[in-house]
């Protein structure tokens, strides 16, 4: 009656296989990318919010502006130290960030994310 | 056995609620910058913007003849990004040209004047006050502005066609190919639409909220009148003052913001 081992040894085994993909993934898992700056960019030095709030709410920023220009029709938009930008993805963000595969498609690669603004909206064409 | 399940349920109710709380503190401690941008006004219209009541035209059919329609055409369909497919039933117009007895269906004169009967007339999206179209789309895809331009909002179109059904002008269009390779000449500063939205005349907003009046009123010639019609100082209440100008279909009720002077 004493299955001690057997019990130990299965167990062992389930939570190998069970948790296989997190560890592999966490082995295998290539450096995330590092966003790379347009000369343009680097020179204006700020973007339309703080660099931190761009690299985790930049898609927030972009889903306000494309309801308050859409839905609302107001094109301007402030920023905190009173600059104000026209609010376009395709004339403003991609007039400084002329480099779609170096600056937005490399994460979203890494990161699996599949936007879908280039559906229909136009970015720079990039000089190879 | 009673009291155990007694336990049970108080431990699991106060589980439930203390997972609740953290995640609402959570929520309240994360730092929204978008909210609190929010409190103060930080989108507006530009200073030069084109504002009005509730837009309108005036097409005076006595300034027209093919070559002017081209030309509107052209204007309108280059500065949108409007593809050109070969096959008649892809086909995408915002504005288009067509006979008498099409854009007045409902006006059966027995003897219409010679002048009219095949002179080619520009047709496009009414901009009605009171819009079928907004009411049938399912998602507001399709809305209507304070200013009264009916827009489409191409995020949100799911492509049902309810729309086109609705518009009694026939005055939508469905990108049943991706319109991309059948644009000649792209606008760079227009987006494009994408395989599967409905699309049609948006009163050029993008060009009024640069202050500038609706492609096609630049290249009429003086054929398109445009203005605020709840304005009645404005170019086309002048206009419609002084000449006798009709709507199409006005007895379904859409009360459309395009009137032809005849």
């Amino acid at each position: 009656m004493n299955d001690k081992p057997k019990i130990i040894l299965g167990l062992i085994v389930f939570v190998a296989v069970f948790t296989f993909p997190f560890w592999y993934n966490h082995l295998s898992a290539s450096a995330p990318p590092k966003v790379e700056l347009t000369e343009k960019a680097k020179a204006a030095k700020v973007c339309v919010a703080e660099k931190e709030f761009m690299r985790r709410e930049h898609m927030q920023i972009l889903d306000q502006w494309r309801d308050t220009v859409v839905r609302e029709g107001k094109t301007i938009y402030t920023d905190e130290n009173g600059k104000e930008y026209v609010a376009s993805l395709s004339n403003t963000c991609m007039d400084c960030h002329s480099n779609k595969a170096e600056f937005c498609d490399k994460c979203h690669t890494y990161t699996s994310t599949d936007p879908y603004c280039w559906d229909c909206h136009r970015y720079p064409e990039e000089k190879k | 056995m009673d009291n155990s399940r007694r336990k049970f349920l108080k431990l699991a109710g106060a589980s439930v609620l203390g997972v609740g709380a953290l995640s609402a503190v959570d929520v309240l401690h994360s730092p929204n910058v978008l909210a609190k941008q929010a409190e103060k006004d930080i989108y507006k219209q530009a200073a030069n913007a084109l504002i009005g009541n509730r837009w309108g035209m005036a097409v005076d059919t006595r300034k027209l003849d093919h070559d002017v329609c081209e030309k509107i055409i052209e204007a309108c369909h280059s500065t949108h990004n409007v593809p050109h497919h070969e096959e008649k039933r892809h086909e995408i117009k915002w504005i288009w040209e067509t006979e008498y007895k099409h854009v007045f269906p409902d006006q059966e004169e027995e003897y219409l004047a010679e002048r009219l009967q095949k002179l080619p007339i520009p047709v496009l999206c009414n901009q009605c006050a009171n819009p079928p179209c907004v009411q049938a789309c399912p998602t507001q895809a399709t809305f209507q502005r304070e200013d009264g331009i009916v827009m489409m909002d191409f995020h949100r179109c799911i492509g049902c066609r309810f729309c086109m059904a609705a518009c009694p002008y026939g005055s939508r269009s469905f990108n049943f190919r991706d319109p991309r390779p059948a644009i000649k000449h792209e606008n760079k500063e227009f987006p494009t639409r994408m395989k599967g939205v409905v699309e049609k005349c948006n009163f050029c907003a993008e060009l009024l909220a640069v202050g500038k009046p609706p492609a096609c009123v630049e290249a009429s010639a003086g054929a398109l009148g445009f203005g605020d019609l709840d304005d009645p100082s404005s170019e086309i209440r002048q206009l419609l003052k002084e000449n006798y100008a009709i709507r199409r279909k006005v007895s379904l009720g859409t009360n459309p913001s395009v009137y032809y002077i005849v």
